[in-house]
């Protein structure tokens, strides 16, 4: 096993490194001049040669590349120049908010997809199925942002029951019972579209499985369908569901984007689309570069649950 | 778009797949509500509304089904209404460019990956495989953030993180398209590459591409909407559905219409247009008319017109009396076993041979209820073990008589052992479905019988997976666990074909210990008559669902009465017999040449 978790980190080395110059060339988009942008009125060709020798933008692009990454090794992502703050410091702060939010949606889209995904499959053409089957397709058909403005005007405003916004109340909160109120509306929106997708996969994979010769040997040894399709079925269809929930990871990465902004939770998302708005392009880079990184370690932890679940796929 | 998966090529089955999309309410909802918006959207010109872009400061904020404004108006006056179907007019086009953007490019890649492979092939899925390694919408915000906010900068960055979707799609089917003979046929005539991709494979590939597209456009509309919300979309006074909801939300609470109308729109556009989609593409994947991907029940669908006596007195251990078995097909039932009927006694070994399709192999798993089932459907018959008849048991109890008294050893182990337990678990699972034993003590019993089996070493085999194990090994596991409860009855369904010759001799070898030692009653399902003469004390033989002939194997060896029997006799050949075997089976066939 510790063989295959090694093989499956040096794998995400190059995988990182594509990242890396990914978001390099995006940044290199950019219409006009970096350094006239930044001189505005001042641009004289002296001072734009000077400010180009003094960022190293005179040398060819794959030195600043080379440049570029060495200083994100060493943690130097760039100072956010509106925030003035460094980039590396704004973005692990922002990041903590986001990985509470975006890690409970995982937790409920797991949970509820693939329990809902197995009684569907189980009632296959029963009214399960069907209430199942209409949910998912509602789900999956829902804007995020959309649906959250409703939850705020019934839950929050309407009925009084949850915060609107924030991650903690402004007077009296901080702690861990104020946090989850604050947590609940904003992760369950985040997990619709995520529980649907789950949903509707974890009912193929069951179905898929259910067909298998190894269910009718099951069968035939006299075990109860319960076990025929909780110890067997499941287990079976678990090892396609995995990789299903690591791909949800990134999305409920990238939704955290809107549900932030909605619910104003003072996340990575949040301060990604107010960076965007200033330009604040050094900290759009850190927090997608971030972001895409944890992105493919927990798909490689994803990739390393499967193969426990599965010792075919150790060799 | 969407429509045209409908519209398949011959006129025939255009008419066929269209009556059962309309069949599918769903679907045909879908489409009704999308071409509903698309019509309106389009006639937005033409249609008697005022201005979406006059503000009207006075008249802010009017609620719905005011004078004058149908849907109310917006925070600067403006009727929403209008601006609605202006906005939805907007967001399709912009959904559909990025869909067509995404296509193009992803197809593009796709095929010339998929057709080159090699070199250009890694190249560019590992490209492409970095574009997925991105949270899905994180890489479309840094591209706005790069090009600056604006609609079309928002529909670039949707298209380019779609891309990788699409290329991996059709890079697959090029793949599987690019080794086919009339690919090969056209670059022996001498055709270029770029004529072959375009003039070959893509008419080829064109459906998974449509079909992709009709999947992944609601997706698009959505997210581009959600640029928009966030402001990085479409800029004033230029509004799509995304951007009136983004705007609307400063006003949430005084104004909860301006925002619910937009979000309203664009969940009933991508909400129609994925009903339609998943409707087109269970038109088009021929399953699921057939019912092949229904769910297998526990117990196989019985419905007998006449019941049959629940009991026999001074039956031998099995009775099986006019069994009837078919398969749902549509409304009707294609029979596949026909009245058949045998008996076997205690330590008694019953060969029914026939070739694959004669229905051996669903009169096997009939006895139990093991038939898939749907569609699988018992339609007549009795099937008395030990003088009761199982067919009109309850569903639990016929499945406590599986694997007690009736236990199955089935044809390939590979797939019917399951993958992702140890092998003395499964055993030893057995032992506990019909035993209240301790889970160590089971494991213990599992143990003994792999060495009942003639599995060396068992202790240290006993964690191995069914993949680490040789077919011989995989198939004495198999009979251990048919062995776990001490059974009356083996069915054992070919439960050598999967083997070679010397394994399957030592296999035939063990069943027959094994029935000698114990007086286990043997039903062996076969297609190979030496295996009959080896094991069986009669024979069965089976032809289209029925039994043609059945007596003592070697009578029936000795005088078939039936010519199948007899082919199937000749096709036992003999060692050393060489071309003398095709010249003794030849003149038995010629009768059945067409």
């Amino acid at each position: 096993m510790t063989a295959y978790i090694a093989k499956r980190l040096l794998a995400a080395i190059p995988v990182i490194l594509g990242l890396s110059i990914i978001v390099f060339l995006v940044m290199k988009l950019i219409p006009g001049d970096p350094a006239q942008a930044l001189l505005g009125s001042y641009a004289t060709p002296e001072n734009v040669a000077r400010i180009n020798r003094a960022l190293g933008l005179d040398r060819s692009w794959p030195e600043q590349y080379v440049i570029w990454v060495g200083n994100l090794l060493q943690g130097d992502f760039g100072r956010s120049y509106i925030l003035n703050r460094p980039v590396l410091d704004e973005v692990i702060e922002r990041f903590g908010a986001t990985l509470i939010l975006a890690g409970a949606s995982l937790v409920i889209c797991s949970i509820v997809g693939i329990l809902a995904g197995i009684a569907s499959a189980v009632h296959q053409f029963g009214w399960t199925d069907r209430i199942v089957t209409f949910f998912v397709l509602v789900g999956i058909s829902m804007p995020a942002f959309f649906l959250g403005l409703v939850f705020i005007l019934f839950f929050a405003v309407q009925w009084r029951l949850l915060p609107a916004s924030g991650m903690y109340a402004v007077y009296g909160g901080g702690d861990l019972p104020d946090l989850l109120r604050h947590l609940i509306l904003p992760a369950g929106t985040l997990a619709i579209v995520a529980t649907g997708v789950v949903a509707r996969l974890t009912r193929a994979a069951m179905l898929e499985v259910l067909r298998q010769d190894f269910i009718r040997t099951a069968r035939a040894k006299g075990l109860s369908e319960n076990a025929v399709i909780y110890r067997h079925a499941f287990r079976a269809a678990l090892v396609s569901v995995i990789p299903v929930l690591g791909i949800q990871a990134g999305f409920v990465l990238g939704g955290a984007v809107y549900i932030e902004t909605v619910f104003q939770w003072p996340g990575l998302g949040q301060m990604l689309v107010k960076a965007v708005s200033t330009r604040d392009l050094l900290l759009v880079q850190g927090g997608v570069l971030v972001a895409a990184t944890v992105y493919v370690l927990v798909n490689l932890l994803a990739d390393v649950a499967q193969a426990m679940l599965d010792p075919r796929l150790k060799a | 778009m969407t429509q045209s998966v409908t519209t398949s090529p011959s006129p025939n089955k255009r008419r066929n797949n269209w009556q059962l999309l309309m069949a599918n309410r769903l679907a045909a909802a879908g489409l009704f509500i999308f071409g509903f918006i698309l019509v309106v959207a389009i006639l937005a010109p033409l249609l008697p509304m005022p201005n979406p872009d006059i503000t009207d400061q006075p008249n802010r904020l009017l609620p719905p089904l005011s004078q004058g404004h149908l849907l109310g108006t917006d925070h600067l006056g403006r009727d929403i209404l209008s601006r609605l179907i202006w906005g939805t007019q907007i967001s399709l086009i912009v959904g559909v460019s990025a869909t067509a953007l995404a296509a193009l490019f992803g197809s593009l890649i796709g095929l010339v990956a998929g057709y080159a492979r090699g070199v250009t092939d890694s190249v560019l899925m590992r490209f492409v495989d970095m574009l997925m390694a991105f949270p899905y919408i994180l890489l479309a915000i840094a591209i706005v953030a790069a090009l600056g906010p604006g609609l079309l900068n928002a529909l670039y960055a949707i298209a380019l993180v779609n891309i990788p979707f699409f290329a991996r799609n059709i890079r697959g089917v090029t793949v599987s398209i690019r080794n086919r003979e009339f690919v090969d046929a056209a670059r022996l005539s001498g055709k270029g590459h770029a004529s072959i991709l375009f003039t070959e494979v893509l008419p080829n590939v064109l459906p998974v591409i449509v079909i992709t597209m009709s999947t992944t456009v609601g997706w698009m509309i959505l997210e581009t909407a959600g640029l928009s919300f966030l402001g990085l979309g479409a800029q004033p006074p230029t509004a799509d559905l995304g951007s009136m909801l983004g705007q609307a939300r400063a006003q949430l609470f005084t104004a909860p219409h301006a925002s619910i109308i937009p979000g309203v729109m664009i969940f009933a556009l991508v909400m129609s247009i994925n009903l339609l989609g998943d409707g087109i593409r269970d038109v088009l994947d021929p399953r699921l008319r057939s019912g092949a991907l229904d769910r297998p029940l526990s117990v196989t669908r019985i419905e007998r017109q006449t019941l049959p006596a629940v009991a026999l007195a001074d039956a031998p251990v099995l009775v099986v009396e006019h069994l009837s078995t078919g398969f749902a097909n549509g409304g009707a039932v294609t029979p596949a076993v026909r009245d058949v009927s045998f008996r076997l006694g205690k330590g008694e070994c019953l060969g029914i041979i026939g070739e694959s399709g004669s229905g051996k192999s669903v009169t096997a798993l009939s006895l139990m209820g093991l038939v898939a089932s749907p569609p699988g459907i018992i339609t007549s018959g009795a099937v008395y073990i030990g003088g009761q008849d199982v067919l009109s048991l309850r569903a639990h109890e016929l499945i406590a008589l599986r694997g007690a008294r009736v236990a199955y050893v089935f044809q390939d182990p590979l797939t019917t052992l399951h993958p992702l337990f140890p092998v003395a678990t499964q055993i030893a699972e057995a032992v506990m479905a019909h035993n209240q034993v301790s889970k160590r003590a089971a494991h213990q019993r599992a143990l003994e019988l792999m060495e009942t089996v003639g599995i060396r070493d068992a202790a240290e085999r006993a964690r191995a997976y069914p993949h680490e194990l040789s077919g011989g090994q995989r198939q004495r596991i198999g009979i251990a666990m048919a062995l776990a409860n001490d059974p009356d009855i083996i069915i054992a369904d070919e439960p050598t074909t999967a083997l070679d010759v010397t394994v399957q001799a030592r296999i035939l070898e063990l069943l027959q210990d094994l029935r000698r030692e114990r007086g286990l009653a043997l039903l062996l399902i076969t297609h190979d008559f030496g295996v009959v003469a080896q094991v069986c004390d009669r024979v069965a033989v089976m032809k289209n669902g029925e039994i043609v002939e059945q007596g003592d194997t070697a009578t029936i060896l000795r005088d078939p009465q039936h010519d199948y029997t007899r082919r199937l006799i000749a096709c036992v050949p003999e060692l050393g017999e060489g071309h003398a075997f095709l010249d003794r089976v030849r003149p038995l066939f010629e009768e059945t040449r067409p």
